[in-house]
């Protein structure tokens, strides 16, 4: 039996009995499709939403938290990168501060300055002094820089406007990413008259002085006579207005030191954090977005003061949380961009987890309902099904003792005039006979030979009609199967005949005798003949045979060559009220009622039927008669 | 070969009567238990033939009467029943047993076989 059979019942598959007779009984179908659907909307639906609430609750939450850690760990890399640069910028501020330009401008003085910054901070790579006209007075590191006129770089003007200036990264002379930063010190006490150094004509006029300002330095000369030379030079060259004069200090920085702020992070979710201008180019190691000085590929985010998170939909469709934060005083914005599939990881396995237990507890759920309710409704269906043929039954056996005893009635006062007749005739036949009067006169012993033959016959049918309506009581007796065979034939020997319906009996004379009561065997191959009687058109054969199945059962088995049954109904032509008949007044209850009685006197009933060729019941029956499966219902009062 | 019928179907019983009478058997015939007592305190008979449902006596009743007071008699009971349960009763009684309408002849070969098997 497969899993559908509990699950659903065997009834939604039964032709419709609403056209039909007995449609009195409960609308099963409906019964049970109310009770599935009902079961199952009252079950799921607060199980579906409040899964569904709890997924959306869960991956929002999540979601916001992944954001909120985007947005914590950018504010916070964003202070460290504003330290770093700030340590940076406050080591030179005060650097520019407690020295003079004089003092600032002894090599030996710078040089010891290089190597302190370098064991204090390290990162640090030369580091330089401009005077106001752009050019470098005096310079400490790997390269001859000394005289280098900056005047013209835009890095060199931004620091005369705003006092410092924090640079871009870039490669520089060294091939070797960096970044500087300058601060600027007004001379205090000193004025000098500003020139256009951007015209070109002139620049090379001022590297004279810076060379032999480099010089004089080289001689370490005082850092006062120095800047007095140098002043009374600029002061013999000025011939514009008159200002206060500044200086600059400049630092290389080694933008590995810087890297390694960002690469240390721990990133979770394929996380990056790098650092971009805002021009969107990418100024420290990225692993995903492309090489340093290069563009990258997102896009720059709009300025905010704060640190913000958004969104970004990259070309492969890919959903990146990117936390930014505009580094202040910088050109620096810092960007940490991470996958938002990575990081939404652990809530994809715990949502194939809260999918699976949905889906299994659907399942659970429906399979439970169905195979409740299809236990319930079956048995219901059932129930009802018995009901109705218990009814039917009780009618039926009534009005069958009901004619059984009328037929008695008839057929007993009948008799006694039959049996008069049979004497008187007798009589006349008798005084022919031994009076011989008339003995010679064979026409009128004739006559009278037909009247008592024609009144044996009439006995013989009131006999039969008596012992079939005595037998409607129950009673178990001793029965042997061929003179039962024959009584039912007797009844529709007639009928066989008129109809040219060859009727063959095969039933060995030593075949036990049968337990049980007669009346319901009767019952039982009445109906079966009649059946097959129906089935056959005329010159058909009706053919009853039986014998010993074993020892405790015998197989009678009744076929026709009749039209047969196709497959579809063989398998229902036990149901109760099921018919092919209705039509023409089948109640649908005569096989329904075999099976009953079959089953009742222990036994059981198989049909084989080919559509054209005719069927076949066989049925088999215990020798000794089982009680204890007798029906109540089906007794007669 | 002293028989007495009785059957409360006079016209079928008288008949009978006439025509065992045809083969060499007398038989006297009484409509009911109580002629059929009042025959017997007279008369000896040798067999009575009895209806079976017969009003006021029926025939098993009335072969126990008289099985009291001659208790060698023989006894034929004839029934328009012909049911078993009947029959069952007649073999207890180990009486024999006709069913209605009846062929004389049988009739004559039980008599004479309950009169040998006395």
């Amino acid at each position: 039996m497969s899993i559908v059979q509990y699950l659903k019942p065997a009834f939604l598959e039964h032709p419709s009995r609403d056209n039909q007779i007995y449609k009195h009984a409960f609308n099963f179908r409906k019964i049970w499709k109310m009770t599935v659907l009902i079961t199952a909307a009252v079950a799921l639906i607060p199980l579906i939403s409040i899964t569904a609430i709890d997924y959306n609750v869960t991956q929002r939450a999540l979601e916001s938290e992944i954001l909120l850690r985007a947005g914590r760990l950018a504010s916070n890399t964003k202070r460290s990168i504003d330290f770093f640069l700030a340590k940076h910028k406050s080591v030179l501020d005060f650097l520019i501060h407690d020295n003079t330009f004089e003092e600032l401008n002894s090599l030996n003085r710078l040089t010891g300055i290089l190597n302190h910054l370098r064991t204090g901070f390290g990162g640090f790579v030369d580091i330089g002094i401009i005077n106001s006209r752009g050019i470098q007075t005096s310079y400490v590191g790997d390269y001859k820089l000394e005289g280098k006129d900056y005047s013209t770089q835009p890095w060199f003007q931004k620091v005369v406007e705003q006092g410092m200036y924090i640079s871009d990264v870039f490669l520089g002379f060294r091939k070797k990413p960096h970044f500087v930063i300058a601060v600027k010190r007004a001379y205090p006490g000193k004025t000098f008259e500003s020139q256009n150094y951007v015209e070109s004509g002139k620049i090379i006029e001022h590297e004279k002085p810076v060379e032999s300002l480099a010089d004089a330095q080289a001689q370490t000369l005082s850092g006062v006579q120095k800047s007095a030379e140098a002043n009374k030079s600029y002061e013999e060259e000025s011939f514009y207005g008159v200002e206060n004069d500044f200086y600059v200090l400049r630092a290389t920085i080694d933008a590995e030191h810087f890297n390694e702020l960002l690469s240390n992070l721990e990133l979770s979710g394929m996380g990056d954090a790098f650092l971009i201008n805002h021009e969107g180019v990418i100024q420290t190691p990225s692993r995903l977005h492309g090489d340093v000085l290069t563009k990258t590929d997102i896009p720059v985010p709009s300025y905010s003061i704060h640190t913000e998170v958004k969104e970004y939909i990259d070309t492969k469709k890919n959903v990146n949380i990117v936390g930014y934060a505009y580094i202040p005083d910088t050109n620096f914005i810092l960007m940490i961009v991470k996958k938002k599939a990575e990081l939404m990881k652990s809530w994809y396995s715990t949502r194939s987890i809260l999918i699976i237990f949905l889906v299994v507890s659907i399942s659970i759920i429906l399979g439970a309902i169905l195979s409740l309710t299809t236990y319930l409704v079956n048995n219901m269906y059932i129930a009802d099904k018995k009901r109705a043929l218990a009814m039917h039954r009780i009618g039926y056996d009534n009005k069958l003792a009901t004619i059984g005893r009328l037929a008695a009635g008839v057929a007993h006062e009948i008799n006694n005039p039959l049996a008069v007749i049979n004497e008187k005739a007798g009589l006349i036949k008798d005084m022919f006979t031994y009076q011989h009067k008339y003995e010679k006169d064979d026409k009128l012993i004739g006559l009278a030979d037909s009247v008592i033959s024609s009144v044996q016959r009439c006995g013989s049918i009131t006999h039969r009609l008596l012992n079939f309506a005595r037998h409607l009581e129950v009673s178990i007796q001793s029965i042997n199967i061929k003179s039962l065979i024959q009584d039912v034939l007797g009844f529709l020997g007639k009928e066989a005949e008129y109809r040219s319906i060859k009727v063959l009996v095969d039933i060995p004379d030593d075949l036990p005798d049968m337990m049980c009561d007669r009346g319901k065997m009767q019952q039982i191959f009445l109906n079966l003949v009649n059946n097959a009687f129906s089935a056959i058109s005329s010159d058909g054969t009706l053919k009853i045979e039986a014998k010993e199945k074993n020892s405790e059962f015998c197989t009678i088995t009744v076929s026709d060559t009749g039209c047969g049954i196709n497959s579809a109904d063989l398998a229902l032509i036990f149901e109760p009220f099921y018919t092919t008949k209705s039509s023409q007044g089948g109640t649908g209850l005569g096989l329904s009622i075999t099976y009953g009685l079959v089953n009742e006197a222990g036994g059981y009933i198989n049909v084989e039927s080919e559509v054209g060729k005719g069927t076949r019941f066989m049925v088999t029956l215990p020798y000794k008669h089982n009680t204890g499966k007798e029906d109540k219902v089906c007794e007669y009062s | 070969m002293r028989i007495l019928l009785v059957d409360d179907e006079t016209d079928y019983v008288s008949t009978l009567a006439e025509r065992l009478s045809f083969r060499g058997i007398e038989a006297q015939w009484a409509s009911g238990g109580q002629e059929a007592m009042r025959y017997l305190e007279n008369n000896q008979y040798d067999l009575a033939v009895l209806d079976v449902k017969m009003p006021k006596i029926g025939g098993i009743e009335l072969k126990k009467q008289i099985q009291k007071r001659y208790p060698d008699m023989k006894f034929i009971y004839l029934t328009g029943h012909g049911s078993e349960e009947d029959y069952n009763k007649g073999v207890a009684d180990s009486v024999y047993y006709l069913i209605k309408p009846v062929n004389i002849e049988d009739l004559v070969k039980m008599m004479k076989k309950a009169m040998e098997g006395k």
